[in-house]
């Protein structure tokens, strides 16, 4: 038996924060990602791209990108938009939907960019996490 | 012009075998597995179960003459082999919409799987399916939210959930108990479990266990940034009791609460439903006492009603078996009651032992969930059985990791989300499996270790109850 390894996962790192589906698996590489997107479009569904600040992440509500791109199957212009909503918002998170209008419901959803957690952002996210540490001990 | 009164006692067939009856769509339909005792005809004994699931009884009586049976009694209108089996034979069964109280699943079963399930005349009896009426699906309350509002309320999307039994399923302190949740969760579960005989004992009372394990959903929340739950199972001895830990469980802010909904009973159940509707809590089921009623090919009820049953009277998630671990299940057997559990519209498919077209009008669909003696190296069949609507839980699984709960959780989570991105890019789960978790463990220490410590166990015991196909 090999030596018991620690979980490295701390309340006051924000890098410990998870991203749901694909956030504990390596980050997806552009080959990758088109794969899923081609997936999204092989289902019927309809793509869709929202940003948010990373001190944001947990809201149910991010920005959305434009509009999803109802009907659009095409890998290369799915890609474009992506690209150009994280040019456009320099800092954010960007994750990937597909909207499953039959199921009413998200097909797919992944995190597909992770903003780098540095300077403001960071500090602004550990202040936060210690707020939540009192609050949970003086319930 | 009306008929006279003989008393006496008149065949079961001259009445209630029906063979040129065509099914209303009002009708509720049900067909049994009869094993007659010797010397019965088939047609007497399907008619006898007809006659005594609704209004007959052994002999006439001169009040028959005051209705118009016609109009209320079950009719046996037509008999199949069995394949596979000489000793036994399927009636179905009509039965007109009169006979049952709307909304009232209690009603129908006390009816159907009531008297007629002891009676002489059959040496065994097993309900294999019922068709419900679409009239009836409606006067029912169905699931408090459904796989939808459960993926939004949890923003949880694109993949199987992941929960974990806690163990030792009795003996721990609350305190302890807590522990173990909050390392599954923080390791990347999105559930943990009260198992189905976690109730309010002496080492580990109700309110104390709520308490703790709150805390380890909040922290596990806080540190990973992801929604988290515990099933809170509420299941008491008495209704009264059962309202006092659900309302607790609320106030607190628990996500999401539990029944054993065979054991609770059906109508404390669906109470619990209903209030789970109005609270916003969502319903784990478990199906405790279940192999006492579906295990038995020949007598008892098929667990595919038990299934239509739960979904009518509500429940978010139910235990489905795994196909592939440690209890019993049958995989087109399973594969056809998760169908039940979710789809809207169910056709006949007799290879998964499906026996009537069943609509579901616009009621939610339940979860299942697959439970028991699975591990990591089941996952690729896992997600491709059960596909992203399911939850999955590993208990021992998570908690035997070497490195704890944490670790064994991680390690979960990564399999599952290496196999469904694998799916996604179009490989074959179940033959590319090992290759898939091979590559992901380059990258988990937690999911290298847990295939290194589960390699060789396998669960490869028969099942008892099959689907019956002929074996000639």
């Amino acid at each position: 038996m090999s030596e018991v390894q620690d979980y490295k996962s701390r309340l006051s790192d924000p890098k410990s924060r998870k991203m749901g589906t694909f956030s504990y698996i390596p980050k997806m590489d552009d080959d990758q990602i088109r794969k899923q997107v081609q997936y999204i479009v092989d289902q019927g569904w309809n793509p869709a791209i929202e940003h948010t600040e990373p001190q944001y992440a947990a809201s149910h509500y991010w920005y959305m990108w434009k509009l999803p791109m109802f009907g659009e199957t095409d890998v290369d212009r799915i890609m474009e938009e992506i690209d150009l909503c994280k040019k456009s918002n320099p800092g954010n998170h960007v994750r990937l939907v597909g909207y499953d209008n039959y199921k009413q419901s998200q097909g797919a959803n992944m995190v597909i960019y992770q903003a780098p957690l540095e300077g403001e952002t960071l500090e602004r996210m550990e202040a936060a996490a210690a707020v939540h540490a009192y609050d949970l001990v003086h319930k | 012009m009306a008929k006279t009164y003989e008393a006496g006692v008149k065949e079961y067939r001259e009445t209630y075998w029906e063979p040129d009856y065509q099914p209303k769509d009002s009708d509720l339909l049900a067909v049994f597995k009869i094993t007659p005792q010797p010397g019965v005809p088939r047609e007497e004994a399907a008619a006898a179960v007809a006659a005594e699931s609704s209004t007959g009884t052994w002999t006439t009586v001169w009040t028959d003459l005051l209705t118009d049976l016609d109009y209320y009694k079950g009719r046996a209108y037509a008999i199949e082999d069995v394949p596979g089996d000489d000793e036994c034979y399927y009636a179905f069964i009509a039965y007109p919409m009169g006979l049952f109280e709307e909304g009232s699943v209690v009603n129908v079963m006390t009816s159907i799987v009531g008297n007629v399930f002891g009676f002489k005349a059959v040496r065994a009896l097993r309900l294999e399916d019922i068709r419900f009426p679409l009239w009836f699906v409606t006067t029912n309350p169905g699931p408090p939210h459904g796989i939808q509002v459960e993926r939004d309320k949890l923003d949880k999307y694109g993949r199987p959930l992941l929960g974990c039994t806690i163990k030792p399923k009795l003996g721990l302190s609350a305190k302890n108990y807590g522990r173990a949740c909050y390392e599954g969760l923080r390791g990347g579960l999105d559930f943990t479990k009260d198992d189905e005989n976690v109730n309010s004992q002496f080492f580990m009372r109700w309110r104390d266990r709520f308490l703790f394990v709150q805390e380890a959903c909040e922290k596990a929340e806080a540190e990973t940034g992801e929604r988290k739950g515990h099933y809170l199972n509420v299941t008491a001895p008495t209704v009264e009791e059962m309202y006092k830990r659900a309302e607790f469980a609320k106030e607190i802010g628990a996500r999401i609460i539990m029944s054993d909904y065979l054991t609770l009973g059906w109508a404390a159940h669906t109470s619990l439903s209903k209030w789970c509707r109005d609270n916003g809590l969502l319903l784990h089921v478990h199906r405790a006492m279940h192999g006492v009623i579906d295990r038995n090919p020949h007598h008892g009820i098929n667990f595919r009603v038990l299934t239509k049953m739960l979904r009518l009277m509500g429940g978010d998630h139910l235990h489905s078996g795994t196909v592939v671990g440690k209890l019993e299940g049958d995989r087109e057997a399973t594969l056809g009651w998760i169908d039940i559990m979710r789809d809207k519209y169910i056709k006949e498919d007799r290879s998964r032992g499906i026996f009537f077209d069943q609509d579901w009008g616009q009621m939610p669909g339940v979860l299942p969930v697959a439970s028991g003696g699975i591990h990591v190296w089941h996952m690729p069949a896992l997600v491709s059985i059960f596909g992203d609507d399911s939850c999955l839980q590993f208990g021992g699984g998570t908690l035997g990791h070497p490195w704890g709960n944490a670790a064994g959780a991680a390690a979960n989570r990564v399999a599952v989300e290496a196999c469904v991105q694998a799916r996604n890019e179009g490989r074959e789960l179940e033959k590319e499996g090992k290759d898939i978790l091979t590559s992901a463990a380059k990258h988990s220490p937690e999911l290298k270790m847990a295939m290194e410590t589960w390699k060789e166990i396998k669960f490869e015991f028969d099942t008892v109850d099959k689907l019956d196909v002929a074996h000639k």
